[in-house]
């Protein structure tokens, strides 16, 4: 009864959404009012009735109802309930109706909370929303239905894959399209202010709220991922370059390119169509990263469902979306002229920079991505890009971004002294460099890659506390007022930091991990960067839904116990399928890595040990960069701006920008 | 109940990535075998190195490259070896020729195009500052509502 209902509530929301995007737009067009008003209650509706939906497929996946087709496919009586429920997106039915709820929700949440908006470009916003909300239910109901009933119910399902089984993947999905959907978002604002040929500083404060929560998601998405990836596939790596990953890290580096443009257009009024048709790219890109992991044109890892249908079916949604707004752009960007002037050496120049640093490593990550194909078709030639492609041409992009942020982060708006910033930051330069070359004359004689990172954090993480600092002013009490400056300047000082975290963890990472692979028997006893490690016993033990070979070790620097370390090797009997499970002591300068293979036929296990310095400054570093999203977002500038929007029938003024 | 188990396991997962008995005794040999190994494709697998991949193929190409470098090939060499039996798709870093340039150049290319615009767009806008184009001044609109507004 509940799938029925759910099914019909989702077509009851691609209905709902149809009218959404043809009515307002109509009525903004023509100037009817009562028709814009449709934008507000169709929103709310569409999201009710897409919950419904989604909560009934949550209800059919808990209760393991396997005349579902999809739950049967993906579920098991045995499977814990935290799996049941995160099962519902571990598929590709689920994950899309989990994609058009989140559709719906953005719309739903201008409806609710952009009471600032202009009628005419909520009108239109809400509209645009709709189509892609359209579009997507359409392909749901057309294409993937997750709602197919099976005419003979099974006993039992064939389980979840046991990969994603797993805490850091279950919630890694919901983050990523968070972040992937909040782009729509950007996109829908984009295509409005175009339909109205207006971009002003307003429309830049609006969409940077938007921006800034999906780059947040984005990056909680890919941190998860990737700390997933470190701690279940077995041998510590924490980024593939995969066609699937790079579909997640295309729109990640274009929505930061945004986010640092809408801060242009918010405060300078110039910018404007550049940052109109990064909003369009971002959404671009996530729709090629929904098309790449779903139509199997590029073979990656974890792609999902592979069915050429469904493929043509997003290229088509990808085709309209970007075809339409793209054209839409050519039409109307020359009337968006930029109004602030700038000096050469200027923040709006070192914006620019920033601008087009992230859109190049974009870019190269894109050409990277989709090369294989393009050889295969144009120059017939089957060929692979991976790692080392990337690593070569992406890391320079990064270098560069990292030598200038903090320089860019000092320059006042509208005419700089380049010479001032660069005297401020004379003390970080420096200690920056010391630390390189410290680290340089410790390593024996290795690669540059472990000093250069060490030196780019170290020169992120002081400039933006010089950055901090040199907002307090002059004079006495500079320390309170550190803390009533805007959260804004926390939130950026507190990202550019995380930046620098993760670029030092990276590079010591690939710089100066060790590793030992060898056969221990019970009993014995190796070494390894200086701790020791002997395997105290190994047993098998059952799982709720698995079975499992345990080891314990007992890992000791000198005299004094350091940790034990239990690894396993999980056998999925209903998936067929094993899983190893790495068992990492976690710290602040090291995590100690140890994970248990495959009995040897000569007696004893093929274990793993690596030592992995600052492994936990990657995600620690994603983790503070998220918070610098939280923390300008919950800046109360655009709380004051929606409530001053409020009270004034002109949304903007040149004066407010000021 | 336990050999049942420990079938099971061997059944379903025949390898794993570099075992130990792969290793060459050689230190030296060993880490320009995980070097080259980083370099070449699983060509089973999606687009996984055959150092960190767990199938039979990928181990089999694994124990070639050592046989190789034991048997005293240079890097270069072991990887001629490996492509002309597999052609360049087991390469993870593209070769430099030919159409590839496009690959390489890239980048590059677009960071050169985007300076270059930017460079443009910058100086224009620096230049608008000095003549007054580009700020048009207020509107008949606006000229109003700032009035408005100094008027308290």
């Amino acid at each position: 009864m509940f799938n029925e209902l759910g099914h019909f509530a989702l077509i009851l929301a691609f209905m709902v959404a149809c009218v959404q995007a043809v009515v307002p737009l109509m009525g903004a067009q023509m100037r009817r009012p009562g028709w814009m008003a449709v934008a507000e209650p169709a929103a709310t509706v569409q999201f009710l009735l897409t919950l419904l939906a989604f909560l009934a497929l949550t209800w059919a996946f808990v209760t393991s109802d396997f005349s579902l087709r999809l739950v049967w496919a993906n579920s098991h009586t045995a499977k814990p309930m935290l799996y049941k429920i995160t099962g519902v997106w571990g598929n590709h039915e689920g994950s899309m109706l989990l994609w058009v709820l989140i559709v719906a929700l953005f719309g739903a949440f201008v409806a609710w909370f952009g009471q600032g908006l202009p009628p005419g470009l909520k009108a239109r916003v809400l509209s645009v929303q709709g189509m892609i909300g359209a579009a997507f239910f359409a392909f749901i109901l057309f294409t993937s239905n997750p709602f197919l009933r099976l005419e003979v119910p099974p006993f039992d399902g064939q389980d979840l894959n046991p990969l994603l089984q797993d805490p850091g993947l279950a919630f890694h999905p919901p983050f990523l399209y968070l972040g992937y959907v909040g782009l729509s978002m950007t996109f829908s604002f984009a295509v409005a202010a175009l339909i109205e040929e207006r971009v002003d500083a307003a429309w830049g404060r609006w969409v940077r709220p938007y921006t800034l929560a999906a780059w947040m998601f984005l990056t909680i998405g890919i941190a998860l991922g990737s700390w997933w990836a470190y701690y279940e596939l077995g041998w510590g790596g924490f980024w593939f370059w995969d066609p699937v990953e790079n579909a997640s890290f295309m729109p990640w580096l274009i929505s930061a390119a945004l986010l640092h443009s809408a801060v242009v257009v918010e405060k300078r009024e110039a910018l404007k169509s550049w940052t109109i048709l990064l909003a369009i790219i971002a959404f671009g890109f996530s729709m090629i990263g929904a098309f790449i992991t779903r139509s199997g044109v590029l073979t990656s890892v974890h792609a999902f469902a592979t069915d050429p249908e469904r493929g043509l079916f997003l290229l088509l949604i990808l085709a309209v979306f970007m075809g339409g707004a793209l054209t839409l752009f050519a039409l109307r960007a020359s009337a968006m002229q930029a109004k602030g002037v700038f000096g050469v050496s200027s923040r709006e120049s070192m914006l620019l920079i920033n601008n087009i640093l992230l859109g190049v490593a974009a870019f190269v990550v894109f050409v990277g991505t989709i090369w294989p194909l393009v050889a295969e078709l144009f120059f017939d030639r089957k060929l692979s890009v991976g790692e080392p492609f990337f690593n070569l041409a992406f890391t320079p992009f990064m270098v560069l971004l990292g030598l200038i942020l903090p320089v860019g982060a000092l320059l006042p708006w509208k005419r700089a002294r380049l010479g001032r910033a660069i005297g401020q930051l004379r003390m970080a330069f420096g200690v920056s460099v010391a630390i390189g070359v410290l680290v340089w004359a410790m390593q024996s004689g290795r690669s540059g890659l472990g000093p250069v990172g060490l030196f780019l954090g170290a020169w992120l993480i002081s400039g933006a506390a010089i950055d901090l600092w040199s907002r307090t002013g002059r004079g006495q009490s500079r320390v309170a007022r550190l803390f009533r400056l805007p959260r804004a300047d926390w939130g950026r000082v507190v990202a550019h930091g995380g930046l620098g975290v993760s670029m030092a963890g990276v590079a010591a990472m690939l710089a100066w991990s060790v590793e030992d692979i060898r056969v221990v028997s019970k009993g014995d006893r190796f070494d390894l960067a200086g701790y020791s490690f002997t395997l105290n016993d190994v047993w098998q033990e059952n799982g709720p839904n698995y079975r499992s070979t345990m080891a314990e070790f007992e890992v000791r620097k000198g005299a004094g116990q350091v940790a034990l370390l239990h690894p396993e090797k999980r056998f999925y009997p209903v998936a067929a399928m094993p899983t190893t499970e790495a068992a990492i002591d976690n710290g602040i300068l090291r995590d100690i890595y140890v994970v248990i293979g495959d009995p040897q036929a000569s007696g004893g296990w093929a274990v793993r040990t690596y030592y992995k310095p600052l492994a936990n400054w990657i995600w620690g570093g994603a983790i503070l960069m998220a918070l610098g999203g939280g923390l300008s977002l919950s800046d109360r500038r655009y709380r004051v701006a929606a409530g001053a929007a409020r009270r004034r029938t002109s949304p903007s003024s040149p004066v407010a920008a000021q | 109940m336990r050999w049942l188990i420990l079938c099971l396991a061997l059944l379903a997962s025949p390898v794993w990535a570099v075992q130990p008995d792969e290793i060459l005794p050689d230190p030296a040999l060993e880490a320009r075998a995980r070097e080259l190994s980083k370099g070449l494709r699983c060509l089973v697998c999606r687009n996984e190195n055959i150092d960190d991949s767990h199938a039979d193929l990928a181990r089999d190409l694994r124990l070639l490259v050592r046989e190789r470098l034991v048997a005293g090939d240079s890097d270069e060499q072991v990887i001629e070896f490996v492509v002309a039996r597999y052609g360049e798709f087991v390469l993870l870093k593209p070769i430099t020729t030919g159409a590839n340039m496009l690959l390489w150049a890239a980048g590059p290319l677009m960071l050169l195009i985007g300076a270059g615009m930017g460079l443009v767009y910058v100086r224009r806008r620096a230049r608008a500052q000095s003549d007054g184009v580009g700020d048009p001044g207020l509107d008949a609109d606006e000229q109003a509502r700032l009035d408005q507004i100094l008027k308290g």
